[in-house]
C-alpha cells in the first residue's frame, strides 16, 4: 500500500488538452473505448461481407461493385478479397477490439477510480500508448488500400506466405503494413501494460489491500501481467519477419523455396519458428481479450446479484492460474505443424489442466447466483450471458486440446465456432455488460433498459445462432479461410447450412443498430444519473457523478471493507460501501 | 425477465441439442465416412469426449438456468449471505481435474499410434507434394527407390509422368528417379500401410483427407512422415488446410483406394517408357 503523496493539480484547460491530447487516465479510456466502438463496427461489416460470400459464392453484388471496384470484379467477390476481410476482421477483432475496449478501455477509466488513486501511475505514458495504439490503427487501415492488394495472411500470419513478397496478391506493401501496425500496437500494449501493473501495486488508497480490490481490478492486473510477457515476443517475431521481407534476412525461410516460379535467395530459417513466437504470444492473448471480462462479470454479478463473490479468494487464484498455466500451452495451435509428436503431448496434457482453473470460475459464478436476490438489469442480463458463452465456447476446448482429436477438427469450422464463442462474443458480452454498467459513471447519464433488454435477447439468441452452426460445418470437415466450398463433393450438402448462418449474422448485426441508438441518444438525452445508481459498493460508486477531476475531492478515500458486502446480516442497507466506517 | 432469461438459456441449450441429434442424421452434416485403421478409435475418443462435454454443457447452462429463475430479487427480502464453500470447491475441482486429465490420457492412445511409431519396413512409400495451388504424388517406381531432386530443376511447364525433370525438379541424370511415377491423383493399395513423406515447394500446405481422418501440415524445409492404413476401396477427396494464398480453397486432389492387383497394374500402366 503506499503511503505516496498524491499531490494535486488543478484541471487543464482547452479544448486540445482536455480532450484530445490529454493525460487524464478518464479521457483516455474514453479514447479507446471510441477507438474499439469504430473498429468493432468496421470489423462487423467485414464479417458481413466474409458471410456473404460463404452463403452465396456465386452470386454477383453490382452494388459492391462500385465501392470496392477490384474486390467486386464483374459484381463476384474475388477470393483474395475474401481472405483479406478473414484476415482484416480477425486483426481488428483481436487486436483493436477485444485487447483496447475491456483493458486500455474499461480498465484505464476504472483501475485508479476503483482503487483510490487519483490517475495512473504515469499520465504521460498513458497518453502516448494510446496515440500509438491509434497509428497502429489507422496503419491497419492503410494496409487494405495499398497497391498490391491488402493482406491476407490470415490473423496468424505465417510464413513463408507471408514472408515472401512474391508469394501473390496481398504479399507487397500490405502485409509490411500490416506488421508495422502490429509492432507498434505490441510496443503500445507494453507501455499500458507497465502502467496498469504500477498504479495497481503502488496507488492504492489506505485500507486498499490487495484482497479488497474489486475483481475488476484483479482482471486488469492479470491482464497486465500477461501482456508484459507476451507482448515483447510477439514485437520480435514482428520484427524479425520484416528483416525477412525487406532486406533478406531469412529467419522464417528455408532454402530451395521457389515461389510463382523463381527461386529465393538465401534461407535457412525455419517456418515453424515463426509458429512459436506467434503462439507463445497468441495463447495468451485469449487470456488478455477475457481475463477483463471474467473481471468485469465477477463484479457485476455480485452487484445485481446483491451477494458477495462466491470463493473471491479462489477467483484470485484461478484467474492468475489461468494467466501463468497460459504460457505453456501454446503448442495445442501446432500439434500438425511437424512439430515434435512427444512435445505434443505435453501440451495436450497441459492444455486440458487450464481447463480446471476455468471450470473454478464457472463454479463460483454458479455459486454467487445461488442463493441470489437478482436484479434483472441489463448489465446483469450481458453478465449472465457471458457466463453461458463462456461455458459453451469452453467445453470445445476438450475436444481441441486433445492432439488425436485435433488431427480432424484443426483448421475446420469447428475451431472458428469454438473461439467465437468463448472468445469473441463471450469477451464482446463483457464489454456490454461494462458499458450498461458503468455508462452512468463514464456518461453520468442512463441508458435506456427496455431497448438494453430487447439488445440483449435478440443479440445472445443472434451468437448461437450463428456459431452452434459453425461446430456443425466443422464436424463435417468444412475447412476454415475457404473462399469458396462449392469445388468440394463431401461439403456440398453444408451449403443451406451457410445462409442459415449468414442470415443470424446479418439479423444479429441489426441488432446492433439498437445498442448504437441507445448510447448515442443516452449520451446525449438519457436520463441524469446519480452517484450510485445501482446501489454497488466500490469506490466507483463512492465519488461523485460527474467524476471530478482527479477523481475524488480533496481527500482520497479510505477503506474499511471487502469489495463486495451485499446483504450482510445486521446492516441497515443491502449494501456496505467500501468507504463506510466500520461502524454501520 | 428472470423467468424469461432462464427459458431463453434453456431454450438455447435444449434448441443446441436438438440441432447437433438432427444434424447427425443428415448425411453431410456429420463426420464423412471413416476408411483407415485409426479411424475407428478416434471417432469413439470424439464420441467419448462428446459425451462429457455435453454434460457439461447442459449441466452447466441448466444450472444456471435455475439459478435465474429461481433466485430473481423479491421486494425487499435480502439475498443469502455467503463469502463461498472451501469444500464443495474441492470437490468439483477434483472431478473436474480427474475427467479433464483423464480425457486427454485416453487420447494420446490414438495419437502415439499415428506419430510416435514408425510405419512398418514394408509400408507403400508414397510423397506428397504442395505447392500453389496443387498436389503431387510421386511412387518411387519398379527400383522402389525415389530419384533425388533439386529446386533449382522445378518446371512446371511439363507435369506429364514420364516429365524429367518436371514440377518435382527430378534429377534426369539420376538412375533412381527415371522410373518415379507422379501425377495429380494418390492412387493407393487397400489394407497396406502406406508412408507418407511430405513436403512443399513454397509456402506451408496440409495435407488433410476426412475420410482417413489424417490432417498434416507438409512444411516448406522440412520432409515429414505420416503412416495409415486404408480399408475401404474408392475414391476420396483430398483438401488443402493450411492458408496457402489467394487460390487456397481450390487446392483439391482425389484419392483412389484399389485393390492391390489393381495397384499393381496402374504402376505398370503409369510406369515411364
Ligand atoms: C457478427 C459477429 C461475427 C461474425 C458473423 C464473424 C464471422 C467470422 C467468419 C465467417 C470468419 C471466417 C472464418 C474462417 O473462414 O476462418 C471469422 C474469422 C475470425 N473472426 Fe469473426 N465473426 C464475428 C465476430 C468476431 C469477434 C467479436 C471476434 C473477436 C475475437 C472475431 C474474431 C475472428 C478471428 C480471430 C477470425 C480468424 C481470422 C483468421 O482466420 O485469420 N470475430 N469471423
Ligand atoms: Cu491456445
Ligand atoms: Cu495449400
Amino acid at each position: 500500500m503506499s503511503d505516496q503523496v498524491q499531490t494535486s493539480h488543478a484541471a487543464p484547460k482547452g479544448f486540445i488538452r482536455k480532450y484530445i491530447f490529454s493525460t487524464d487516465h478518464k479521457v483516455i479510456g474514453i479514447q479507446y473505448f471510441f477507438l474499439a466502438l469504430v473498429a468493432a463496427l468496421i470489423g462487423m461489416l467485414m464479417s458481413l461481407l466474409i458471410r456473404l460470400r460463404l452463403a452465396w459464392p456465386t452470386e454477383r453484388w453490382p452494388m459492391l461493385e462500385t465501392i470496392f471496384p477490384e474486390g467486386f470484379k464483374d459484381g463476384l467477390m474475388q477470393p483474395e478479397f475474401y481472405l483479406a476481410m478473414v484476415t482484416m476482421h480477425g486483426t481488428i477483432m483481436v487486436f483493436m477490439v477485444l485487447t483496447t475496449a475491456p483493458q486500455s478501455g474499461f480498465g484505464n477509466y476504472f483501475l485508479p477510480i476503483q482503487i483510490g488513486a487519483r490517475d495512473m501511475a504515469f499520465p504521460v505514458l498513458n497518453a502516448l500508448s494510446f496515440w500509438l495504439t491509434a497509428v497502429s490503427f489507422l496503419v491497419l487501415i492503410a494496409a487494405l488500400f495499398v497497391v498490391g492488394g491488402a493482406p491476407l495472411g490470415g490473423w496468424t500470419f505465417y510464413p513463408t506466405l507471408s514472408a515472401i513478397p512474391s508469394a501473390g496478391p496481398g504479399q507487397a506493401l500490405g502485409a509490411d503494413l500490416w506488421i508495422v501496425s502490429i509492432a507498434l500496437f505490441c510496443v503500445a500494449s507494453l507501455l499500458g501494460a507497465l502502467n496498469f501493473i504500477t498504479t495497481t501495486l503502488n496507488m492504492r488508497t489506505s485500507g486498499m489491500t490487495l484482497m479488497r480490490m474489486p475483481l475488476s481490478c484483479w482482471g486488469w492486473f492479470t491482464t497486465a501481467v500477461i501482456a508484459l510477457l507476451a507482448f515483447p515476443v510477439l514485437l520480435a517475431g514482428g520484427i524479425l519477419l520484416l528483416l525477412d521481407r525487406n532486406v533478406g534476412t531469412g529467419f522464417f525461410i528455408p532454402s530451395g523455396l521457389v515461389v510463382s516460379g523463381k527461386l529465393i535467395e538465401g534461407g535457412g530459417g525455419s517456418t515453424i519458428l515463426w509458429q512459436h513466437l506467434f503462439w507463445f504470444f497468441g495463447h495468451p492473448e485469449v487470456y488478455i481479450a477475457i481475463l477483463p471480462g471474467m473481471g468485469a462479470t465477477s463484479h457485476i454479478l455480485a452487484t445485481f446479484a446483491r451477494k458477495p463473490v462466491f470463493g473471491h479468494k479462489a477467483m484470485v487464484v484461478a484467474m492468475f492460474a489461468i494467466g501463468l498455466l497460459g504460457f505453456f500451452v501454446w503448442g495445442h495451435h501446432m500439434f500438425i505443424s511437424g512439430m515434435n509428436p512427444s512435445v505434443a503431448i505435453a501440451f495436450s496434457v497441459l492444455t486440458l489442466v487450464i481447463g480446471v482453473p476455468s471450470a473454478i470460475k464457472t463454479f463460483n459464478w454458479l455459486g454467487t447466483l445461488w442463493g441470489a436476490r437478482i436484479r434483472f438489469t441489463t448489465p446483469m442480463l450481458f453478465a449472465i450471458g457471458f457466463v453461458s458463452l463462456f461455458v459453451a465456447g469452453g467445453v470445445t476446448g476438450l475436444v481441441l486440446g486433445q492432439t488425436a482429436l485435433d488431427v480432424v477438427f484443426h483448421d475446420t469450422h469447428f475451431v472458428t465456432g469454438h473461439f467465437h464463442l468463448i472468445m469473441g462474443v463471450a469477451a464482446i458480452f463483457g464489454i456490454f455488460a461494462a458499458t450498461y454498467y458503468w455508462f452512468p459513471k463514464m456518461f453520468a447519464r442512463t441508458m435506456n433498459e427496455t431497448l438494453g433488454k430487447l439488445h440483449f435477447v435478440l443479440t445472445f439468441v443472434g451468437v448461437y445462432a450463428i456459431f452452434i452452426p459453425f461446430h456443425v460445418l466443422g464436424i463435417a470437415g468444412h475447412p476454415r479461410r475457404y473462399a469458396d466450398s462449392s469445388g468440394y463433393e463431401f461439403l456440398q450438402a453444408l451449403d443451406p447450412l451457410h445462409v442459415v448462418i449468414t442470415i443470424a449474422a446479418f439479423a444479429t448485426a441489426a441488432a446492433q443498430v439498437i445498442f448504437l441508438v441507445n448510447f448515442f441518444w443516452s449520451l446525449f438525452k438519457g436520463k441524469r444519473a446519480e452517484a450510485n445508481p445501482w446501489e454497488a459498493t466500490t469506490l466507483e460508486w463512492s465519488t461523485p457523478t460527474p467524476v471530478p477531476h482527479e477523481n475524488f475531492g480533496e481527500v482520497l478515500p479510505v477503506v474499511h471493507h471487502d469489495p463486495y458486502e451485499y446483504s450482510v446480516p445486521g446492516a441497515t442497507k443491502d449494501y456496505v460501501m467500501q468507504t463506510e466506517p466500520n461502524s454501520f | 425477465m428472470g423467468r424469461l432469461l432462464a427459458i431463453l438459456i434453456w431454450l438455447i441449450t435444449a434448441g443446441t441439442a436438438a440441432f447437433f441429434a438432427w444434424s447427425k442424421t443428415k448425411t453431410g452434416w456429420w463426420f464423412p465416412e471413416a476408411i483407415s485403421e485409426h479411424a475407428a478409435a478416434m471417432d469413439s475418443q470424439f464420441n467419448l469426449t462428446w459425451a462429457v462435454v455435453a454434460v457439461a454443457f447442459f449441466g452447466a447452462q441448466a444450472a444456471l438456468g435455475y439459478a435465474v429463475w429461481k433466485f430473481r430479487s423479491k421486494g425487499n427480502e435480502r439475498a443469502t449471505y455467503s463469502e463461498g464453500n472451501t469444500r464443495i470447491e474441492i470437490v468439483l475441482v477434483a472431478i473436474t481435474g480427474i475427467v479433464f486429465i483423464a480425457l486427454a490420457i485416453t487420447g494420446q492412445r490414438v495419437w502415439a499410434n499415428l506419430h510416435l511409431n514408425q510405419a512398418p519396413p514394408d509400408a507403400v512409400q508414397i510423397e506428397a507434394t504442395g505447392q500453389q495451388f496443387n498436389w503431387y504424388f510421386r511412387h518411387p517406381g519398379a527400383d522402389g527407390r525415389f530419384g533425388s531432386t533439386s529446386p533449382k530443376l522445378y518446371d512446371d511447364t511439363d507435369n506429364s509422368v514420364g516429365a524429367r525433370p518436371g514440377p518435382l525438379g527430378i534429377d534426369p541424370k539420376d538412375p533412381s528417379g527415371k522410373d518415379d511415377i507422379f501425377g495429380q491423383t494418390l492412387v493407393i493399395p487397400i489394407n497396406r500401410p502406406i508412408n507418407l513423406t511430405l513436403r512443399a515447394k513454397d509456402v506451408t500446405h496440409n495435407f488433410y483427407a476426412p475420410a482417413l481422418r489424417l490432417k498434416q501440415d507438409a512444411v516448406p524445409g522440412l520432409k515429414i512422415n505420416l503412416h495409415f492404413t486404408a480399408t475401404k476401396e474408392g475414391k476420396y477427396e483430398i483438401a488443402c488446410a493450411e492458408l496457402c494464398g489467394q487460390l487456397h480453397h481450390q487446392m483439391r486432389a482425389y484419392m483412389r483406394v484399389v485393390s492391390q492387383a489393381e495397384f499393381e497394374k496402374w504402376l505398370s500402366e503409369n510406369a515411364p517408357k
